[in-house]
């Protein structure tokens, strides 16, 4: 054997094609990797002296700190899930080709282009004690005070809704569009109905994409911060564990404690994320018959 | 023969589903009129409209919250943003899409990882670090905190577009003599600008949205419009609610001009599962 060390590795991949990755992997590197190192030696060199470990002792020993976590999961878990799960029968219903399907699509996106200040202004003003929603439900007699949708946790919630909404059903279409259709049809002329067709060969088909798609708005909803203060209540019911790292930093400037609540923030979201993935492993992960 | 399997009334779960998708909609609806009409009305109190329908505000938000240097801001941060994102993610998805290699998805991860993290996580130990090597509070430490999302989001939308595209073409051009700059200026760029546009789209639209890693690194000169918008609502009290509404719709104004130029080169349906609309083979 006559190969050169050069050819034996570019019998595995390695060849001068991978000197493009350089840029990004100094990039990734750099902005990314040894920040979030460096934030995590920060977090064990705290400002007030003590140990190693004194500014993740004294986040868990607040009760005021350590409920941010629960704060957080209380609002995003449940909004992940709601758009995810109203995603897929609208998207059903709109997947194959028909007039109007792209009127329709652009319609159901369009509230991604609110914004945060938007969507809580629009809350504020709308479900406001006085706004046209309670207005409406006063003068049909369904009400007789006005109900509080705002700075609570309602107001939170909706607008996680209104803003992850439309991210969800994207990914959930584009995903249901890369299911072959004539898999259904095959069992359609087997004599399945249309709920088994739906729960034996879509949903097992869908569902790797539903994780995803549960796991990019959970990642979404989970750093919650700006809403949380301007509808919310975020002092109380939904003070989120984002807005405890950024009065750490910004209003406490002490960037060792917030770093140690960003990593705290970080790992719970990293276990979530972690528990869906194994879940989502243990399901169909090969071709879904898309024509592509 | 397709036509048959195909619903042709609606079923009473279509009906329900039809009837909460429209009163979500009437809902939404009346949020973003609410802001409308309130950008332009006069005094609104307890009634159903303003007293009076008035201009002024948007002259107000215009002069008061300096919003020509903050659209300044904005544009030149998104565009820096765009531009360096897709010179650094779209080779490195070249050599994701084509090669396989030891530590493959490793590298793959730490890609993703930045994607799958809330910003916050990670942008207040970045803002940390801009700030100790001085970047921070400058436009330069908006747009390097504005690329860690950005560069994997390029990568992750590029890779399909290349793997659509037959290696044999480019082995064609080797053979017949093409050198590796010539083989990705002349062959594979053209071929891959529909994935281009796609990601640098997304990406602009991403940058003018993303308040996290802005607000925790911008300087007062180097807001971005979210974060002034954030800034002027969250000290309210100080100025006119109508003119935070008012600037608000600018903003809504000018990402829905983004989502419809996106639109037109994005096809929504095909973004994670690559479908050829005409059957293939």
């Amino acid at each position: 054997m006559s190969a050169t060390w050069q050819h034996r590795l570019a019998e595995r991949g390695v060849d001068r094609r991978l000197w493009l990755l350089l840029p990004a992997t100094i990039f990734v590197l750099l902005l990314f990797v040894y920040p979030f190192l460096y934030g995590l030696s920060l977090s064990f060199q705290p400002a007030e002296g003590g140990g190693v470990l004194a500014n993740y002792d004294k986040f868990f020993s607040d009760a005021y700190q350590r409920d941010t976590i629960a704060t957080t999961l209380k609002i995003a878990l449940p909004a992940a899930l709601l758009n995810v799960l109203a995603a897929v029968p609208i998207a059903f219903r709109l997947r194959g080709r028909f007039r109007g399907k792209r009127l329709l699509t652009t319609i159901l996106v369009v509230p991604i282009t609110l914004g945060t200040v938007l969507t809580a202004q629009g809350l504020l003003n709308y479900l406001g004690p006085t706004g046209w929603f309670n207005r409406v439900l006063l003068s049909l007699h369904i009400v007789d005070d006005p109900i509080r949708l705002t700075n609570n946790y309602w107001g939170v919630f909706f607008s996680l809704v209104i803003t992850g909404f439309p991210f969800a059903f994207l990914l959930v279409l584009s995903y249901l569009s890369g299911i072959d259709p004539t898999l259904e049809r095959a069992a359609a002329t087997l004599g399945a109905s249309r709920a088994q067709r739906f729960r034996r060969i879509t949903l097992p088909l869908l569902a790797p994409g539903l994780a995803t798609t549960f796991l990019l708005t959970f990642v979404l909803a989970f750093s919650v911060f700006p809403s949380a203060v301007l509808v919310g209540n975020p002092a109380g019911s939904t003070r989120v564990i984002s807005l405890a790292a950024y009065q750490a930093a910004y209003e406490q400037y002490d960037y060792s404690y917030a770093s140690a609540i960003a990593m705290v923030m970080g790992a719970v979201e990293l276990v979530v994320v972690a528990i869906v993935l194994l879940w989502r492993s243990r399901l169909y992960t090969g071709s879904t018959g898309g024509k592509g | 023969m397709s036509r048959k399997f195909r619903p042709v009334r609606a079923t009473p779960l279509g009906w329900v589903i039809w009837a909460v998708v429209v009163f979500f909609f009437v809902n939404l609806a009346g949020i973003v009129l609410s802001v409308l009409v309130s950008s332009f009305g006069k005094k609104w109190f307890d009634t159903w409209f303003p007293s009076g329908f008035t201009t002024q505000w948007y002259g107000d938000a215009w002069r008061e919250f300096t919003l020509f240097h903050v659209i300044v801001v904005t544009l030149l941060v998104s565009a820096l943003v765009v531009v360096l994102s897709v010179l650094v993610g779209a080779p490195a998805a070249y050599v994701l899409a084509r090669k396989n290699f030891p530590g493959k998805r490793l590298v793959y991860l730490t890609f993703l990882l930045p994607i799958l993290m809330p910003p916050i996580t990670y942008g207040i130990p970045l803002a940390t670090v801009l700030y100790k090597f001085g970047f921070a509070g400058h436009l330069s430490g908006v747009v390097l905190a504005n690329l860690v999302p950005s560069v994997p989001f390029v990568i992750l939308t590029m890779t399909p577009f290349i793997e659509q595209v037959d290696p044999r073409i480019e082995d064609a051009a080797r053979m017949l003599g093409a050198g590796t700059r010539a083989v990705f200026l002349k062959i594979l760029a053209p071929l891959l600008v529909p994935g281009l546009l796609a990601s640098a789209i997304l990406v602009l639209v991403r940058t003018v949205g993303m308040f996290e890693l802005t607000f925790l690194t911008a300087g007062p000169d180097s807001q971005t419009l979210v974060v002034a918008l954030y800034y002027s609502m969250s000290a309210a009290g100080i100025r006119a609610q109508q003119s935070v509404d008012a600037m608000a719709v600018i903003y809504t104004a000018m990402m829905l001009v983004l989502l419809v130029v996106a639109l037109r080169f994005v096809n929504p349906t095909q973004l994670v599962a690559r479908v050829k609309e005409e059957p293939s083979e």
